[in-house]
């Protein structure tokens, strides 16, 4: 960062061979001590997850959020319109006829519920973003193909130029590119 | 990972790991990696020549639209007067192509949502134009209730808005709970189904040839680009998405047999309806994607990703959700006897002996009778066979609302009120319209979208996978 000359990064990329050594790379810099690190890979790899340690209770939290205030804003309408609103009596039914009600509840817990899961997940992916400097890197197309990349990224305390690239062309990588921002 | 120097570049340590295929069926054929995969199924998208068959095809389906269309310009300046309908058989073909077509989506919703939380490998292929099957019908379904409203351009009045009229929605009828039932099934089958497409859009962005190509699939990609942190919240939204599909899937088609079994009208009012209803749903969106199935994967090579065991399994589905529906039969026709209610008994024998008795036999012929041929591995893997027995089904299930509907409702309880239906040309044009409405939509999904899933063909390929003994070593 010190060196004037050279441009301002917005991280380190290295691409590797295949999901394993991504998942020993990934264990490693974890291990180093990296904290703003992310892989990038054209399926899911679950002992990538583990071994980034990802955890994420977020999106289900929404989904649950979602899903309560679905039911409750359904329930609420029915029984504000049939026994507040507008009263209709039929045949002496009650008006609070809750459980012809619960079908439209129902619907409505699971059209919010799914709407917050869907939208929740991308909100917190930051998506739609059209530009991200990962994608400077020339073979990073083949992220959706057959690649296996991991990058560092230069905000991250322990980034130095040098050093970090020594460090990633010590974990066995195709190669290790400069990603400018 | 003391030895991945010594590996060669095709070949990860996790393909070496699996170096033999394991015994058994296949759900993918041999010989594939990432790179295969990917290609074979974008290509299809991207770099081929638009196929003739496709243009045929299109132009046929796109014909029978403008059906679709001129019928319902016609309906607009007529009115609902043109269809066959009238007292006491006011419902008609709107409700039986209504109740077929919203069956037919619920296969779709059942692989990629039930299956995957079963963990059934072979749903992997079949899922996303499964999906979009389920789309298209259920768009094709919708049709039928705004059309049969007869001033269409009100259909908002359905939902609960504060208007000007100080009036709601009855929210004790079924008609009601159906809007729910079926906006909220189209909506989450929509948000699923583009939700799956994401990351294999981003797949054509990075494959695409032309500019326009790129900028196209790169927005509606929303900038994809495989972050490992984004896979996990990615994979965590699907798995609950299917999950709240699951409940929504069965609640649709329970809520559609409501309109049936809440009213008191002879034949209808059984409580066997939304069971038997739902696997009815089941049985027939299984052999709409067999329909399409077998003439995509002959047109398009696809033999590798949709192997014949995929359609030996699908072709199992049918044959138990079909003895489902047998039994659902058994128990009308028993239970109708067994009431000793005048009416029902009547409503049963007129249904098998009366009018319509040609359609009952029908349907117990393309339903029962008939689909029994899938005990044979012979039939369930000799494709000719197969596809006619899966538009024999699909001709049932249509034959089983169509009774259903018709037979109830034109003698009911009064001799003095009974009556006779029969379509009219309008009814056909707007039945055999929407047809030409799904296959339309389904034709540009194909040459527009990847047909089946990349990212889960990817994901049963021994590159996705770490082994053990890898992740160890590190």
């Amino acid at each position: 960062m010190h060196e004037a000359t050279q441009p301002e990064l917005y991280g380190m990329m290295a691409e590797f061979l295949d999901a394993g050594d991504l998942v020993a790379a990934a264990r490693a810099v974890k291990k180093a001590g990296y904290r703003h690190f992310d892989a990038f890979t054209p399926a899911p790899i679950e002992a990538l997850q583990e071994a980034m340690e990802l955890e994420h209770t977020e999106v289900p939290l929404c989904t649950l959020i979602g899903g309560i205030c679905g039911g409750t804003v359904a329930f609420w309408l029915e029984y504000w319109i049939s026994k507040v609103n507008f009263p209709i009596n039929v045949g002496g039914r009650p008006l609070n006829s809750w459980p012809a009600f619960i079908p439209v509840t129902f619907e409505l817990t699971i059209l919010f519920a799914a709407l917050t899961a869907a939208f929740g997940m991308f909100a917190l992916n930051g998506l739609p973003r059209l530009y991200h400097p990962v994608f400077n890197v020339p073979r990073f197309s083949r992220v959706t193909s057959d690649g296996f990349f991991l990058c560092i990224e230069a905000k991250d305390a322990r980034f130095d130029r040098a050093g970090t690239r020594t460090f990633l062309e010590s974990l066995r990588p195709r190669e290790v590119t400069d990603v400018v921002p | 990972m003391a030895d991945s120097s010594n590996h060669p570049p095709a070949h990860g340590s996790g393909a070496t790991a699996v170096a033999t295929p394991p015994p058994g069926p296949t759900v993918i054929g041999p010989g594939h990696d990432f790179e295969t995969v990917s290609k074979a199924i974008s290509e299809i998208v991207l770099t081929r020549r638009t196929p003739l068959g496709w243009v045929f095809g299109f132009a046929i389906a796109f014909l029978f639209m403008m059906i679709f269309l001129g019928a319902a310009t016609y309906l607009f300046l007529k009115g609902v007067g043109i269809w066959g309908i009238d007292i006491p058989v006011a419902w008609g073909f709107a409700i039986v192509n209504f109740v077929w077509w919203i069956g037919i989506g619920h296969a779709g919703t059942l692989i990629s949502a039930i299956l995957l939380l079963l963990h059934q490998k072979w749903r992997m292929s079949i899922s996303r134009f499964a999906e979009a099957m389920t789309l298209f019908a259920v768009a094709c379904a919708g049709m039928f209730p705004l059309l049969h409203m007869g001033r269409p351009w009100l259909f908002y009045w359905l939902f609960p808005y504060p208007s000007t009229m100080m009036v709601w929605p009855q929210f004790r009828s079924p008609l009601v709970w159906d809007v729910f039932a079926v906006s909220t099934y189209a909506t989450v089958s929509l948000v699923f189904w583009y939700v799956g497409l994401v990351p294999d859009v981003a797949t054509l962005r990075d494959r695409a040839k032309t500019d326009f190509g790129r900028k196209f699939y790169g927005v509606l990609c929303l900038g994809w680009r495989g972050s490992a942190r984004h896979w996990a919240r990615y994979e965590m939204a699907a798995l609950l998405l299917a999950g709240l599909a699951t409940p929504l899937v069965v609640s649709v088609h329970t809520v559609v047999s409501f309109d049936f079994a809440v009213a008191i009208v002879p034949g209808w009012h059984t409580t066997i309806f939304p069971p038997y209803f739902v696997a009815g749903a089941i049985y027939s969106g299984f052999a709409m994607v067999l329909t399409l199935a077998i003439p995509l994967r002959a047109a398009y090579r696809l033999e590798d990703f949709v192997t014949i065991w995929h359609l030996d399994v699908m072709a199992k589905v049918m044959l138990t959700t079909g003895l489902v529906l047998a039994y659902g039969y058994g128990c009308e026709a028993f239970y109708s006897w067994y009431s000793a209610d005048t009416f029902e008994r009547y409503m049963m024998w007129n249904r098998m002996f009366g009018p319509y008795a040609a359609a009952y036999w029908a349907l117990i012929a393309s339903n029962i009778a008939i689909p029994q041929l899938l005990w044979f591995k012979k039939v369930r893997t000799n494709i000719p066979m197969l596809f006619f027995v899966s538009l024999v089904i699909n001709t049932g299930m249509w034959l089983e609302r169509y009774v259903i509907v018709i037979t109830s409702l034109h003698r009911d309880f009064l001799v003095s009120s009974w009556g006779r239906y029969a379509p009219t040309v309008w009814d056909w044009a707007v039945f055999t319209g929407t047809i030409g409405l799904f296959l339309t939509l389904f034709m540009l999904f194909i040459r527009f979208l990847p047909m089946i899933s990349i990212v889960e063909m990817r994901t049963l390929l021994p590159q996705s996978k770490v082994t053990e003994h890898e992740a160890q070593e590190a």
